[in-house]
């Protein structure tokens, strides 16, 4: 056992100085590696941290939202609809809800407006999300202008500010009264934007999904578990940012593979010639060629881990911020809490490792068994 | 020691560019004695070389070591042989470049899990028994023709094999050099060792130590001289 | 110091890490459990639908919210234009029910 272990390690010595022989090149190949690995580690990270977060914070969402729709768009709900749906069996409560977008022309940002009966304002007061206060520069007790469905302009102070560490949910929040929010959109009060529901047993939502839809054919009903759904797969495969940074990692890896694998140059041919001249074996040689390749993937793998780690959770996506901020003026403030797939890292392994030390070890079998006594010659 | 019996080396077999490097060769090697393969470019003196030494399979006939058959014995069982019985001194020298000197020499070790600290003990042993002791830590790109030389029979040293085969050692050395190269190889002989050296160089076949010179020419024995 | 050590060495710090990024992580989810259950409280308490992510669109903002019509408004043979568009399936409702138009 010993004896194995240092042969090992004389065999990882002179591979390692076989790597620092040609420097430059294997530092560039080290980065680009880690690069890889950063990259598609920082995608793995968020995608699961968020669908995780989501599949958490969005367990208590609506169990059902009723949508009017008219010729495929959204539009505002009777209020009246409530009494019809109160009358199904299994229903416990239906509620109103009242929200819109406001766009507002000082910043360019796009606000959600909502009125909740369950936070206490006095008409003339809002309450404002953390991404609210950032992009608008407003603060306790400022005044915010906001122009009406009908041009006029009024005003509303700021009483009070939802928490930081709540902005995933409500950055771009304004709580509202009821009064102001008919005031500044114009609806009237048979009108709301749609409805939630909550049925007595979670196991009939469906039935009484069909029910609603039946009564009620110009509405939409969408379930919790949709909306849970919808979460799960935000960052699936098939989403744009995934497909192109998945496919640019994969295109950048198939290139270093087969660098590696097409062949060897004339020096390092020559060195294999003399090792086998000075009394190593087609094994030892393999087995050099193995250290070589697990060396470089293995620490470009764990450093590539390490930085995704830190870019996703320390610096919050930094390199990510600008395609998924996109457009938006408004991009909230969040620190994801980090969940990790064991799974996902070892598949991460599997195909980075794996793959790239075969592709190294391949091109040397071929050198490692020819006769040593051509390097006589 | 060393047996050969009708042994044949043709390369490119079956291609337009079929070439015969030695052809129907008989020798036979008595241990402890210096012979010296002489003969032009070309006439088989390294084939030979890397026939005897394990380095190479003949395309036919049959080589002894020590009264056991080697010439069908599986890669594994040559390269055990060729790194316990034989040291190399190959005519280009061999050393890769990069790493020190005594790296160099440490590296046939390598893959016999020997410890580190030993094999560096014994380099050093061997590197100051030849005089080059100061150049271990050095890398061999800024070693003289000499000193390399010097390495590169340590080299062949490290495993104490008890055959030392040298293609064309003094091919890139001055006469000063070569007479000291000479001295080194007197003082292996004396330790024992069997000397198997190929050269065209007069200094080296008139040299006192060789016990006897074979004159290759085509792939055949010419002649020999003791 | 001896290339290998040094090499294992640096490999056990790296492994090290490795290994502290998952204890760093179980750490922090402990410590931002209460947080993660006020915001489960906050969307229960306002009725909330979707997180804040991408405040683009409305129907970037509102994922599970969003109609077939919004996206491609502006015209007939309009084209996703928003950049988070590009990034995210539409909701699972309409994929169920209009998926099998492709």
């Amino acid at each position: 056992m010993k004896n194995w272990i240092d042969r090992q390690k004389n065999i990882i010595d002179f591979t390692l100085s076989s790597l620092f022989r040609r420097k430059g090149k294997n530092i560039a190949l080290v980065s680009v590696f880690t690069l890889v690995v950063l990259l598609l580690s920082s995608v793995m990270f968020f995608t699961y941290s968020f669908r995780k977060e989501a599949s958490i914070i969005m367990e208590d969402a609506p169990e059902m939202v009723v949508q009017r729709t008219v010729a495929g768009r959204h539009e505002m709900i009777p209020v009246s609809y409530i009494k019809i749906i109160q009358d199904i069996a299994g229903v416990q409560e239906v509620k109103a809800r009242l929200w819109g977008y406001y766009y507002d022309p000082v910043t360019g940002a796009n606000f959600t407006l909502m009125v909740s009966d369950e936070f206490p304002l006095e008409d003339g007061t809002i309450t404002v999300g953390e991404g609210v206060s950032r992009v608008r520069l407003i603060y306790e007790g400022d005044w915010v202008e906001f122009k009406a469905y009908n041009g006029e302009i009024f005003e509303l102070e700021v009483v009070d500010f939802l928490s930081v560490e709540s902005g995933l949910v409500s950055s771009d929040i304004i709580l509202i009264t009821e009064n102001d929010f008919r005031r500044l959109f114009g609806t009237t009060e048979e009108y709301a934007t749609d409805l939630i529901l909550r049925v007595r047993n979670p196991r009939e939502i469906t039935t009484v999904a069909i029910k609603v839809a039946e009564l009620l054919p110009d509405t939409r009903q969408i379930l919790r578990e949709e909306l849970l759904r919808t979460y799960d797969a935000v960052f699936n495969w098939r989403g744009g940012l995934l497909i192109v940074i998945l496919t640019g990692s994969l295109l950048a890896f198939i290139i270093f593979a087969w660098d590696k694998a097409s062949g060897l140059s004339a020096d390092e041919r020559r060195e294999i010639g003399i090792l086998k001249a000075i009394g190593w074996e087609t094994s030892d040689i393999i087995l050099m060629k193995f250290w070589e390749g697990l060396v470089v993937s293995l620490s470009s793998f764990l450093m590539g881990i390490i930085l995704g780690y830190i870019h996703v959770f320390f610096i919050r996506s930094a390199l990510f911020q600008p395609v998924l901020k996109g457009w938006a003026v408004l991009y909230p403030h969040f620190n994801l809490t980090p969940f990790i797939n064991g799974a996902q890292v070892a598949s991460l392994f599997f195909l980075t490792v794996v793959p790239f030390t075969v592709a190294t070890i391949i091109p040397s079998w071929r050198a490692a068994i020819i006769d040593p006594d051509t390097v006589m010659r | 020691m060393i047996k050969l019996k009708d042994v044949r080396k043709t390369f490119n077999s079956g291609k337009p560019n079929e070439f015969v490097a030695v052809e129907k060769l008989s020798l036979s090697l008595d241990a402890e004695k210096t012979t010296v393969l002489m003969g032009p470019s070309g006439s088989g003196k390294t084939t030979l070389l890397s026939l005897i030494g394990c380095m190479a399979r003949p395309t036919s006939g049959r080589i002894w070591l020590s009264g056991k058959e080697i010439t069908s014995l599986p890669e594994r069982f040559l390269t055990e042989l060729r790194r316990t019985t034989f040291g190399f001194v190959f005519q280009h020298l061999n050393l890769i470049k990069g790493i020190t000197a005594l790296e160099n020499t440490m590296l046939p070790s390598y893959p016999l899990g020997e410890k580190h600290a030993a094999l560096k003990k014994r380099g050093m042993e061997l590197f100051t028994r030849f005089g080059i002791a100061s150049k271990a830590n050095e890398k061999t790109e800024s070693l003289s023709g000499g000193e390399a030389q010097r390495v590169a029979i340590v080299r062949a040293l490290m495993n104490n094999p008890s055959v030392i085969i040298a293609d064309e050692p003094t091919a890139h050395l001055d006469t000063r050099l070569s007479g000291e190269l000479l001295e080194i190889f007197s003082r292996l002989k004396d330790e024992g060792r069997t000397l198997l050296i190929s050269s065209h160089d007069p200094m080296v076949c008139q040299s006192v130590l060789v016990d006897r010179v074979i004159n290759i020419r085509d792939g055949k024995i010419e002649e020999e001289r003791s | 110091m001896r290339r290998t050590n040094f090499f294992f060495i640096y490999i056990t710090v790296c492994f090290s890490l490795f290994i502290l990024i998952f204890l760093h992580a179980s750490i922090r989810r402990s410590r931002e459990k209460s947080a993660l259950y006020a915001k489960r409280e906050m969307v229960h308490k306002f009725h909330l639908t979707d997180l804040c992510l991408f405040t683009e669109a409305n129907y970037t903002r509102h994922l599970s919210q969003a109609d077939l019509h919004t996206p491609f408004q502006d015209a007939p043979s309009s084209l996703e234009h928003f950049p988070s568009g590009g990034i995210v399936a539409p909701p699972e409702i309409i994929r169920r029910i209009n998926e099998k138009l492709d």
